[in-house]
């Protein structure tokens, strides 16, 4: 394991961001803690780069105790929000920074640059000032700068929370295969669950300060450990009183075994989608989606009685965990 | 009707400001010019050339350097401090460092005084005894000089520090740099328009220090006796010829120091408008 993390607890006042986590990342793989605002998540982040001191607990990285390290003696690429690239230097001296603070020989540090700047495709950009980039460009000059120190463990806050959608997709896509070309142990913060199921080879959900859950994507979206992680990685109804995904819920307009019997209140046009919003007898709102193909199959209309019916082997909260 | 309402109201808005700015500022300046040269250049010259005049600008010009050292050095540290770090009673420091602009300079002579004079201060008979005169010296004029011109690049410093934020340091550090490398490398490049406007703005305000050095300095022709002093001096012995060709000269290096800071102000900001996509 590249980090461990053991009983790391950190007060911000009397607000307790971190409460005696502990965690194991893998060495070699992506890892995302993914959680809502507020949760702690990027307090961990930062206290693994020494950013941040623990009030208590232990991290060991590849091995070696680091909590009383300092930032510097880390070896830890940091790669932040809002870039942080180095407004008064080029492209090529950004990426530079941490190999001229190591007094590598000038040929050396200039191979090293035009390397990175390849890797991440800014070539042509090398003389340019971050002001004359889009975010796009500048956080991919952040990550070649965050790698040029060949760090131990590279470490993302929120690395794309400032883009817009379109780019924020193309870069996942490029972080992924940069991945697979370097290997470097990665760990990114994201509050955004598509991203993490989309890059990450691991997930570990944290809120309010603990870890929920730690798994593959296909674990935590198949098999969460409680509603709060059901509900945190996908849409979510009700039915029966336990949670299900809304494309799970199976509708019938004959009577079925164990079926919950309702009346069609809404329907939704989603995009490619029908979202119909049943009310049972029971009192629940729940929400079903299905193509258009099919619901225009069954023929469904508002006012019309139906039967509800989780799809067999569809995921739901394991029972009696709840967030 | 708000147009036609609005238009003779702007109108005399601005011949009110106009008019005013004339008759305070640009007049009298204009006046101190004409009756500098009243008697032609050749006599400017010539006062330039009298020794105990030559040696009043070159002690104002002294006092001038080394209290604009004194607080570069100390008004980034100041600012790092006010900034960067987080400690009980930094509002109260604060407000300390805008004193000066608040306190009569005569009030920091004096007060001066009370602390560093050979005979009765606090301070001032050990230091005497260690061979440092500070009050009626050198010293003592250079410390008044720094305790007014103090709180000038902190104000232009502290600003931008709060604007460019920890990330690039974090950054830094986090790339193996220590905190004198971050600095030298990091923040000091950042802050550096900053830093320019408050030297040139502190070494204007320092050049023109009255008051204070007036109580500290003894002035003694030919020794402690700034242009400043001298202005007044030769005013009161009715050599006004030779009093508004200094005063010319001080405010003519005032007036090309704002001159500097405004071109170097614009210059920035149009660079970092162009270069904002």
């Amino acid at each position: 394991m590249s980090i461990e993390i053991s009983a790391v607890t950190k007060y911000f006042g009397d607000f307790r961001a971190l409460d005696a986590v502990d965690l194991s990342i893998p060495t070699g793989k992506i890892t995302a803690l993914l959680g809502p605002s507020g949760g702690g998540k990027t307090t961990l982040l930062r206290i693994i780069a020494g950013l941040e001191r623990p009030d208590a607990g232990r991290v060991v990285i590849e091995g070696t105790d680091a909590t009383g390290l300092p930032v510097q003696q880390r070896n830890v690429g940091f790669v932040f929000q809002h870039y942080a690239a180095f407004k008064h230097l080029t492209v090529a001296k950004n990426v530079a920074f941490g190999l001229e603070i190591r007094k590598r020989p000038a040929d050396e540090v200039r191979r090293r640059v035009d390397e990175l700047l390849e890797l991440v495709h800014l070539g042509q950009f090398a003389h340019r000032l971050p002001s004359q980039l889009s975010g796009g460009q500048r956080q991919r000059m952040a990550l070649a700068r965050a790698l040029a120190i060949e760090p131990t463990v590279l470490l993302l806050d929120e690395p794309f929370g400032a883009l817009d959608a379109k780019v924020r997709k193309e870069l996942r896509d490029w972080l992924r295969r940069l991945h697979d070309e370097v290997h470097v142990t990665t760990v990114f913060v994201t509050h955004d669950q598509e991203e993490a199921l989309e890059v990450a080879d691991e997930i570990v959900v944290i809120s309010e300060g603990r870890v929920e859950q730690v798994g593959t994507p296909d674990e935590l979206y198949d098999a969460p450990a409680n509603d709060f992680v059901m509900s945190f990685l996908g849409p979510v109804t009700r039915l029966g009183g336990v949670l299900v995904r809304p494309h799970d819920v199976e509708i019938s307009l004959v009577p079925v075994l164990d079926g919950a019997e309702g009346t069609v209140a809404r329907v939704q046009r989603i995009g490619f989608a029908e979202r119909v919003t049943v009310l049972t007898d029971d009192g629940e709102d729940v929400v079903v989606e299905m193509t258009r193909t099919s619901a225009r199959t069954l023929g469904i209309g508002v006012g019309q009685t139906v039967w509800l019916s989780a799809a067999a082997g569809a995921p739901s909260a394991r029972a009696g965990v709840s967030a | 009707m708000g147009e036609s309402r609005r238009r003779p109201f702007t109108y005399v808005l601005r011949c009110a400001v106009v008019g005013y700015l004339l008759l305070l500022v640009v007049w009298p300046l204009v006046l101190v010019v004409t009756h500098a040269f009243e008697g032609g250049a050749g006599t400017v010259l010539g006062l330039f050339a009298e020794p105990g005049t030559l040696a009043a600008l070159r002690l104002t010009a002294l006092a001038a350097v080394l209290a604009t050292a004194i607080n570069l050095v100390f008004g980034v540290a100041i600012s790092l401090v006010l900034v960067r770090v987080q400690f009980p009673g930094k509002r109260i420091l604060s407000a300390l460092v805008d004193l000066p602009l608040a306190v009569s300079p005569v009030v920091v002579g004096l007060a001066l005084m009370l602390v560093y004079s050979g005979r009765t201060g606090w301070f001032g008979p050990t230091l005497e005894s260690w061979g440092l005169t500070v009050i009626f010296s050198t010293p003592g004029i250079v410390m008044a000089t720094a305790f007014v011109s103090l709180p000038l690049v902190v104000r232009e410093v502290v600003p931008v520090l709060h604007e460019i934020g920890t990330e690039q340091e974090q950054a830094a550090a986090s790339l193996g740099a220590s905190g004198t490398q971050t600095f030298w490398r990091i923040t000091l490049p950042s802050i550096k328009w900053a830093v320019v406007y408050g030297v040139v703005l502190t070494l204007a305000r320092s050049l023109g220090e009255f008051g204070a050095v007036k109580v500290v300095s003894g002035n003694v022709l030919g020794q402690t006796r700034t242009a400043t002093l001298a202005v007044e001096e030769m005013y009161l012995n009715f050599d006004q010829q030779g009093a508004y060709a200094i005063a010319f000269l001080l405010a003519s290096v005032s007036v090309l120091a704002i001159l500097i800071v405004s071109v170097l102000r614009s210059r920035a900001e149009r660079t970092e408008r162009k270069a904002t996509p």
